[in-house]
């Protein structure tokens, strides 16, 4: 018998079926990965086994024994423990403060000390050495990732969920925190790991399940897969094109040119730090790093909605001036904001009202300050077609438009101002595969048409399938420039990690 | 994840447009349970009200007379509120409008009709706008809240109304008030022997103009984008500051004119507390209204009426007039308290498409 079974869980939402009868089980000591897209139903299901929702409809066997788990608590008490993707840790406590919190073996006088040696033991299982009285906000996001699974030990978890563990990793971190996962499987542990990337469950996994719009598609034993084509068909119900067609970059003049930038960040610290680079016409610029190293900061300068302290700024050879977002954008600039519901879009308004966004102002948008409205209706039925929006209206509410039409018709708006330059940052954060290969698709169009085209993600692959070259950002610096197609991930990686390698590799130039 | 089925769509755009009428009638229907707790009629009640604003052509137009100030402040809140803005100093704004007004008013005498009369709208107009873009000033330059400023100017605004009418602008004789406007700077009665007076159509005009600017113009656009999502205003380089400005100053204008028609329209005269709270009484409307034009013109005449059938409640059916308050009071809590169920459903929501779709963005 399987060590874990939920039996036909169904979860309703008001107005979504999260997940509908699904049958799923999980071997003692496997590890059994939960393959699908954004909004599956992965994590819904993963929260069910948690406690943190109820299931409509189903029941949950563990060791054979019909379970009613109602919260965390009762969860963990069964040997359930989850690492969510925002780690739950208090920056400010110690590591052996935040492992004790909340437990109930707690007394009234804390004996840290005998924790302490209890959790170095536990760590030092998986080779891990860990002062235990240093405070938490002073390690790396893989030490925070695996002290939650310390953590989770420590309290006796028999299963542990990961829901999406390496989307914050870079590749070495990922490689290190995989050691770790395989070493609790061998010490007789249970680990289900949630993710959407492929090449991570070939690598770890023994099975696999696919859910597929809420309900079950499959479950393969991982051997039996031959390549992650077909599990991307698994995934998304059709073949999937895996690269975008590229021809390479026929780099034209200068249209970006950035020297020593300087700027702080909302907290007023330095988030910019003497950040150079230019980007040429036809070429594809890819800013990669781990989030939080300045790149948002970085675009939001480069459009006027921050303040910058020192440097200069050259869109076309022409100096922009500070804080003006309106002259940049008639610059021919073109901006894909990281976080579409925050600036990208109005949700309140129609699709036809968010695609007169940046032009509402000029002919034959409005004549004499008044809106042509009969024109703005033929030119976003247009619109919505060409960049092949799914809308039962121009009318209609962009709230009510699912995550990839809402990008699309964001992307769309900014493509067909024909921009010389292009900054695009996650412009395909959230969709799925489809939405993303097409949104991707329509960047490397620009770029082909003569655009400049600032990339930024994190999501290093994306970064080096479309980029011609790549800048690489830690700490609000510029700790490399890579101009060969031949680069490795895991040169990429060290660099986002903040190693910068010797000086000697000849295909790597730093910056200071 | 976010398939919605065609049913609950239809009925949630129903309910949008539903809601408000429901609201009254829970409204009336526990107005009505509140009178008959009194011992008293409720029957005669509601029958003597309807009789009181709208049985007579008399009564009509005294209900109108009522309505219109409302709808100046009701716009007054909305244009704010679309702007993302709180106006709470409409009652300030009210107020200085009719002090500017009476300041032309009661000179320039002997100016024809045609010219005095539209001056002085004007002025009234630009008091109340005075007052607004003054807390718009204070919010753009200081970042301080239109809300808490707004109110203060509000007892700025009616002492300096006392200051004048008991000092510079008193009419000789006991009473605190000022003379009566000259004839050519009164607005003109619509029916003979009632008070409906033409400041109803400027009323209506400002609701068609609140209409065409938000929806039609560019400048309206923008003051929409502002009001919902600063985030897209900054990235399309639309400027928040320019925005709040004309909002405030827009608002404070409209509630001018609510004064302006008080003093020039109905009274006659300036005199301590002429607005019985025109200023506060303009948010239920435009919250009841949705902020929409079509919205204020209806939600507007229904405070009229209930205003103005009152008294004739009173008389006929002994129901103290506490209970139209009352029922006002319910129908704003209906409706501000589904502004508060859906803001905590949307926020519920919002959590558990984070939790259930991961990395939706959301």
């Amino acid at each position: 018998m399987a060590y874990l079974e939920m039996k036909q869980i169904t979860k309703v939402f008001p107005g979504v079926v999260a997940n509908d009868n699904i049958n799923f089980s999980v071997e003692k000591g496997e590890i059994h990965a939960l393959l699908g897209e954004n909004g599956a139903g992965k994590t819904t299901l993963m929260n069910i086994l948690y406690g943190l929702y109820r299931q409509t409809s189903g029941e949950i066997w563990i060791n054979d024994k019909k379970v009613a788990i109602t919260s965390p608590k009762e969860a963990i008490d069964l040997g359930i423990g989850m690492v969510h993707q925002h780690f739950m840790l208090i920056p400010a406590l110690t590591i052996i403060e935040n492992v004790v919190l909340g437990m109930k073996e707690n007394k009234q006088i804390l004996d840290l000390k005998r924790a302490a040696s209890d959790v170095c033991a536990e760590a030092a299982k998986y080779d891990m050495t860990i002062d235990p009285f240093m405070e938490t906000w002073k390690l790396s996001v893989g030490q925070q990732q695996r002290l939650e699974i310390i953590k989770a030990l420590y309290r006796g978890v028999k299963l542990l969920i990961l829901d999406e563990p390496t989307a914050v990793l870079t590749p070495q971190e990922v490689s290190v925190f995989f050691t770790m996962v395989r070493k609790l499987s061998e010490e007789g542990h249970t680990v289900i790991f949630i993710t959407h990337k492929l090449p991570e469950v070939m690598q770890l996994c023994g099975r696999c399940t696919v859910l597929r719009h809420g309900k079950l598609e499959t479950t393969v034993n991982i051997n039996d897969v031959k390549n992650k084509q077909e599990l991307a068909r698994l995934m998304v119900g059709k073949d999937v094109e895996f690269s975008v067609q590229k021809t390479p970059a026929v780099p034209g003049e200068e249209v970006l040119s950035i020297k020593n930038l300087n700027a702080r960040n909302n907290k007023g610290l330095p988030a910019l730090k003497n950040v150079s680079f230019d980007v040429h016409a036809g070429e594809i610029l890819g800013v990669a790093g781990v989030d939080g190293n300045g790149q948002s900061e970085l675009v939001e300068c480069l459009t006027g909605l921050r303040k910058i302290d020192s440097g200069v700024i050259r869109i076309m050879g022409v100096e922009i001036p500070k804080l003006a977002a309106r002259t940049i954008l008639e610059q021919g600039v073109s901006h894909i904001p990281e976080d579409r519901h925050r600036r990208g879009m109005l949700k309140d308004m129609s699709v036809k009202e968010n695609l007169i966004l940046m032009n509402y102002f000029k002919e034959p948008y409005s004549t004499k300050g008044f809106l042509n409205w009969k024109w703005i209706s033929g030119y976003a039925q247009e619109l919505c077609k060409e960049f092949n929006v799914k809308t039962p209206s121009i009318e209609e509410k962009a709230d009510k438009l699912s995550g990839g039409n809402q990008q699309k018709f964001i992307v769309g708006r900014e493509l067909e101002r024909k921009p010389k330059l292009l900054i695009a940052m996650h412009p395909d954060r959230g969709l799925d595969i489809g939405a993303t290969k097409y949104i991707q698709s329509r960047i490397v169009a620009a770029r082909d048409s003569g655009s400049a085209v600032l990339l930024v993600s994190t999501e290093l692959d994306e970064i080096m399938e479309l980029s011609d070259r790549i800048i690489v950002m830690y700490e609000g610096g510029i700790i490399g420039l890579i101009d060969d197609p031949q680069v490795t991930r895991e040169y990429i990686g060290l660099l986002m990690a903040g190693t910068r390698p010797q000086d000697s590799l000849e295909w790597m130039s730093p910056c200071p | 994840m976010e398939s919605k089925t065609t049913r609950s769509k239809v009925l949630s755009s129903l309910s949008t447009a539903s809601f408000p009428v429901l609201a009254v009638i829970a409204a009336l229907v526990i107005g009505a349970v509140l009178i008959f707790i009194l011992g008293l009629d409720w029957r005669l009640a509601y029958k003597s009200l309807l009789q009181g604003s709208l049985g007579t052509k008399k009564a009509i137009a005294e209900s109108l007379v009522k309505t219109t100030p409302l709808y100046f402040t009701g716009l007054s809140f909305a244009i704010a509120k679309r702007c993302g803005l709180i106006n709470l100093g409409a009652e300030g704004q009210v107020y200085m409008g009719g002090l500017f007004a009476a300041f032309i008013g009661l000179s320039f005498a002997g100016l024809p009709r045609y010219i005095h009369l539209p001056l002085t709208v004007m002025m009234g107009f630009i008091g109340g706008g005075l007052l607004g873009l003054i807390t718009g000033v204070l919010k753009v330059r200081f970042g301080a809240s239109e809300l808490i400023t707004g109110i203060m100017f509000n007892y700025i605004a009616i002492k300096l109304v006392s200051f004048f009418v008991t000092g510079p602008l008193k009419e000789p004789g006991d009473l605190d008030q000022t003379a009566i406007m000259e004839v050519s700077a009164q607005i003109p009665r619509i029916i003979e022997n009632t008070r409906l007076h033409a400041g109803l159509i400027i009323a209506l005009l400002c609701l068609v103009f609140f209409y065409i600017f938000l929806w039609k113009t560019t400048s309206g656009y923008e003051m929409r984008v502002v009001g919902m999502n600063r985030g897209a205003a900054e990235y399309s380089g639309i400027s928040i500051s320019k925005n709040v400005l004309l909002a405030m100053a827009l608002a404070g204008g409209f509630a001018g004119l609510a004064g302006c028609c008080e003093v020039i329209g109905v009274q006659f005269r300036l005199f301590q507390d002429f607005s019985p709270q025109y200023g506060y009484e303009g948010l239920p409307v435009a919250l009841l209204g949705n902020s929409h034009p079509v919205g204020i013109l209806l939600s507007g005449l229904l405070f009229g009426v209930l205003k103005s059938g009152s008294n004739t409640m009173k008389m006929l059916a002994q129901v103290p007039v506490a209970v139209i308050q009352i029922i006002q009071a319910l129908v704003i809590i209906f409706v501000a308290g589904r502004e508060i169920y859906n803001l905590t459903k949307l926020l519920r929501r919002n959590k558990q498409l984070e939790k259930a779709g991961g990395m939706n963005g959301n």
